[in-house]
């Protein structure tokens, strides 16, 4: 048992150290909780999605992606485009979206096909690659824009007319155009996509003659009715239309769904009964529902301290967002589910199985680097329509070292990375930020020392990361040879 | 052989060169379906670079493609990668597992095969979008394990399974194909113990019987001669013969492989023993010695090595036989009182025990013996350099490698060891298994040992070359009085050479045995019915 403990402790211990700096220098820095956790939250919807971004690479072993550093300048690009076109709200947003997504994909193919010829040192190739496209960022922000293709907007561009200013101001643009999607925009849209989408299945069916099962169709869709008709009743539709969701309010709707949920679960196993011949590892078990929904009461009850409760009103979420960072998840965990995500993984593990196993090695590790770019560049633009504000030449450099960095310290490492890692990374990484400055100022006087930590402190984790990497990797280096066939077939490898 | 007969694969004339080097010279191979096809030869005869053709390797098409027509089923067939030869219906059960640890049993077996169910989004992206049917997967692993009658879990993961299972896990992939005509097993059984290769043998039987033709590449003539029905006989690149099994004999099939007679492992010497080997005198002392190395746990054993003898320790495979070496070289973590000619050992400091001149030849060749990318000489050199600090010429206050002495000295071991190579230069991971060893050796010998440890000398290596390696650890031992330690799970070897041979089993010494002592005495030794170490 004490072994267990101890075992535990030490395969954790990235996470715990990192949970013990974050509440020491929260305390230190004295700051009450009602400033700390909205802060927090703000950046948990800025930097979620970019971070998330970076499991798929580490799944098809190619490491941690300082490569999505040429995701972000994708964005940017195509952010400057769209501000000089002068398109503005959501709709603005998503002409961005949909501009940086062919030129990240682009990219994300180069970069797969270089990284494909670097096997073995991807993180530094693509370390150095992101200084690489910085000359050619600057380039076309400095002189291709206005010094070849002409353009007249003294706002954005430097007085000379050729070259981009420092800062592009997004206030009137796309700043919050994603945040601030009302609710009852987001079910209404959600709805017909689904009516679409459903519709869609069945003309596939019925074209390639396959069976519909009717019940379940019929069912989903009916549902689907309920939900979009509740939300024509006025208290529902008035609590819809705020663009923002109070986080009180979400824990309760949090609470409420879980209890739904488990209920309709156990009613589901009690009505069906399902024959479990097929003893697998999860299987339903009633008692793991009582637990959720014990978990679910307790944290409702928790929204009445007033300690908490007062922080819970402080905060509020920006829905789309969040909505958008659990569909990445979702998309993360259901990819791994299709026989594409099963390739990355055999890609991962071992290149010669996946070889031997008829697998495109090449290709799906080029997918998994197109995936990963694309999504590195909505992420860059959910960061900067957050923010409000970019810094041309300045708010890409370190999106790759920050967000691997908070990748890592939620105890991801090289070869493993799962959402959860990622989350709980981004929660203490962005806690040591806002923190920190405040600590050094009240133990030192100096915020300087405490920004000094930080910076210390995000570039130590890599360092550390790596350095286990590289000391693993010596340590068994028979690993690759071992799975070899014979001699000229470790040419493969080598390749 | 006559026209009318039906081959499932055919190869004919196959020609193939490496820049210049051929190494195939017009071999031919024609299966019959449901037939078991021993194809045998010695290391370096060319079966890797065969095998490599029938499945298209990219090595091959890398270099150049190879000459010959390649006949599957009766249709001419072009395979020129992997994909393709699955296709056709060609599997192979690798000798170094091609497995992935993280993966569970049947993600395993499915690699690459998935079956999978279509949803909105794959009929949009394509095939590689949809589902992954894990209840449908499980099912296809569960009926592939039994069909080869193994009895575990679809959905436990293969790291840290016993090399046993591993070897079963990937002839129940290569089943799980569809289609599957033809399935190569490359040396299944070099890495099982006695018990599991004669499991392996009758899941070949059950899997022949269904009507899938077996390609068995391997060293062991019982093996053959037990399971196979006709056999292919490769040297040097060129084809010997093709013979049925119940035309032949053993001793036919070696000479055919070998092409000399086969004569006893190590010849009578001639000469007189001279050596002097006394109980007073101990090389290698150990007392309540143990070993932490996964899967080959010593766990406490009391042993006294004769200075000048040449002593055997055997027993079978993770009873902790391999543990006594590793524990002394100090590569894995080992306790207790180890005296080499009376002095101590510390076992906390690495390299101690070459201090001691107690050289090492690792079974883990590829792992631990070899620097797979460095030269020969290099290979031969370096120990030998760092503690000894051999072949160094003094200039000033440095020391530099002593080039000439070295490449003498590499190219008189070259020559000594009989190592095949195309010079002293070639990287010590381009040669086959068996010259890899030698040049282990070379690199141990290189060392002066007065006490040589040599962990399985023969693993994956042919007759001939475990001939020469035997002869020369007892020429070593007669003429230059060197302590050989041999540890090996192969008794007749051991046998053939030693004075003395201890059996280990559990982790602790059964007993010390004379080579001439009965097989039953052996049997009992090495299945535990002994235990305590009593010397007969």
């Amino acid at each position: 048992m004490n072994k267990k403990i101890k075992d535990f402790l030490f395969q954790n211990k990235v996470v715990i150290l990192f949970v013990i700096l974050c509440v020491g220098a929260t305390i230190a820095s004295k700051q009450p909780l009602t400033f700390v956790i909205p802060e927090l939250f703000t950046r948990i919807a800025r930097n979620s999605f970019i971070v998330l971004s970076l499991i798929i690479p580490v799944i098809a072993g190619m490491g941690l992606n300082f490569g999505i550093v040429i995701g972000a300048m994708a964005a940017q690009i195509a952010l400057f485009l769209t501000t000089y076109w002068g398109l503005t709200g959501i709709s603005g947003f998503i002409a961005t979206v949909a501009l940086a997504t062919p030129f990240s994909v682009l990219f994300g193919y180069l970069v797969g096909r270089l990284f494909n010829r670097a096997k073995g040192s991807e993180m530094i190739c693509g370390l150095v690659l992101g200084y690489l496209a910085e000359g050619f960022y600057q380039f076309i922000f400095l002189f291709v824009f206005g010094g070849i293709i002409a353009m007249n907007n003294p706002t954005l561009m430097i007085a000379t007319g050729v070259g981009v200013k420092n800062t592009i101001d997004l206030k009137d643009t796309v700043k919050y155009a994603l945040d601030t999607v009302p609710m009852l925009t987001i079910l209404e849209i959600g709805f017909y996509v689904f009516l679409i989408a459903t519709a869609c299945s069945l003309g596939i069916k019925f074209f390639k003659k396959q069976a519909v099962d009717w019940k379940k169709t019929g069912l989903t869709v009916g549902i689907a009715v309920v939900i979009y008709g509740l939300s024509f009743i006025k208290p529902i539709e008035q609590f819809l239309s705020a663009d923002r969701l109070l986080l009180l309010s979400a824990v309760e709707v949090l609470c409420f769904a879980t209890v739904v949920w488990q209920v309709l679960q156990f009613v589901l196993f009690k009505v069906v009964k399902k024959n479990s011949e097929d003893a697998g590892p999860n299987t339903y078990d009633p008692r793991r529902s009582l637990a959720y929904i014990g978990a679910a009461a307790v944290v409702y009850g928790l929204t009445y301290i007033p300690a908490l409760y007062n922080v819970l009103i402080m905060v509020k979420l920006p829905v789309m967002t969040y909505l958008c960072i659990a569909a990445l998840c979702g998309f993360n965990n259901i990819l791994l589910r299709t026989r594409l995500g099963q390739n990355m993984r055999t890609v991962g593990q071992s290149r010669v199985v996946a070889n031997a196993a008829g697998i495109n090695v090449d290709r799906t590790r080029i997918i998994a680097m197109i995936f990963s770019t694309v999504l590195a560049s909505w992420g860059q633009l959910i960061f900067l329509q957050n923010v409000g504000t970019m810094s041309t030449y300045g708010a890409h450099t370190q999106v790759g070292q920050f967000a691997i960095a908070a990748l890592l310290v939620g105890g991801a490492s090289v070869q493993k990375a799962t959402n959860k890692q990622a989350l709980l990374g981004i929660v203490l990484f962005h806690t040591l930020f806002i923190v920190s400055p405040l600590a050094g100022k009240e133990l030192f006087g100096d915020p300087v020392i405490g920004e000094y930590f930080r910076v210390f402190v995000s570039y130590g984790v890599i360092a550390m990361a790596l350095a286990m990497h590289a000391w693993k990797k010596v340590a068994k280096p028979k690993e690759e040879d071992s799975v070899s066939i014979d001699e000229s077939d470790s040419q493969i490898l080598r390749v | 052989m006559s026209t009318s007969e039906n081959y499932v694969l055919k190869m004919d004339n196959i020609v193939k060169e490496y820049s210049g080097n051929r190494v195939l010279k017009g071999v031919n191979l024609y299966i019959r379906p449901g037939e078991i096809h021993a194809l045998m030869g010695e290391n370096g005869a060319g079966k890797s670079t065969l095998m490599n053709i029938l499945f298209g390797m990219p090595v091959i098409h890398n270099t150049g493609g190879f000459e010959g027509t390649v006949q599957v089923n009766g249709q001419e067939a072009n395979i020129d990668t992997p994909l393709k030869a699955m296709e056709l219906g060609i599997g192979m059960v690798h000798q170094e597992f091609m497995l992935i640890p993280g993966f569970t049993v049947t993600e395993n077996i499915k690699v690459g095969r998935e079956t999978t169910t279509s949803n909105l989004v794959s009929r949009i992206f394509g095939k590689s979008m949809e589902t992954l049917d894990k209840k449908s997967m499980r099912k296809d692993a569960k009926t592939a394990l039994k069909t080869i009658g193994l009895q575990i879990e679809d959905y436990v993961k293969v790291a840290g399974l016993p090399v046993g299972y591993m070897q079963f896990i990937e002839i129940a992939r290569e089943l799980d194909k569809t289609g599957i005509k033809i399935l190569v097993f490359d040396e299944p059984t070099a890495v099982l113990t006695e018990s599991e290769a004669d499991r392996l043998l009758d899941a070949m039987r059950v899997i022949a019987a269904q009507g899938i033709a077996i390609v068995f590449i391997t060293h062991r003539l019982d093996e053959v001669m037990a399971v196979a029905d006709s056999m292919t006989v490769l040297r040097d690149g060129e084809f010997v013969a093709r013979k049925e099994i119940k035309d032949t004999s053993a001793v036919e099939i070696a000479e055919l492989m070998i092409g000399r007679k086969v004569e006893k492992l190590v010849d009578e010497s001639t000469e007189p023993d001279t050596r002097q080997i006394s109980e007073d005198n101990i090389a290698v002392s150990l007392r309540n010695y143990k070993v932490d190395m996964p899967g080959e746990q010593v766990r406490g054993i009391d042993l006294d090595i004769r200075r000048g003898e040449i002593f055997g320790i055997g027993g079978l495979a993770g009873q902790g036989k391999l543990g006594i070496p590793n524990g002394i070289q100090g590569l894995y973590k080992a306790e207790g009182e180890v005296k080499i000619n009376g002095e101590p050992l510390d076992l906390e400091k690495l390299g101690d025990a070459l201090n001691h001149k107690v050289a090492f030849v690792s079974e883990d060749r590829r792992g631990v013996g070899l620097l797979l990318e460095e030269s020969i000489e290099e290979n031969i050199i370096f120990s030998a350099m760092y503690t000894n600090g051999k072949f160094l010429k003094k200039i000033g206050w440095m020391h530099l490698y002593d080039g000439a002495a070295g490449k003498a000295h590499a190219e008189d071991m070259v020559k000594t060891l009989d190592i095949r190579c195309t010079g002293i230069r070639q990287a010590a991971g381009r040669l086959s298994g068996g010259n890899q060893q030698k040049v282990c050796l070379a690199r141990a010998l290189t060392l002066e040992p007065d006490v040589l440890f040599v962990s399985e000398p023969t693993r994956g290596i042919d007759i001939g070359a475990k001939k020469l390696v035997l002869e020369y650890l007892a020429k070593l031992n007669r003429e230059q009085g060197v302590t050989v330690i041999i540890v090996s799970s192969e008794l007749t070897e051991l046998r053939s050479i030693s004075d003395r041979i201890a059996i280990v089993s559990d982790g602790k010494l059964a007993c010390i045995l004379k080579p001439d002592a009965s097989d039953a005495d052996f049997g009992l030794a090495m299945s535990g019915a002994w235990k305590g170490g009593q010397e007969s």
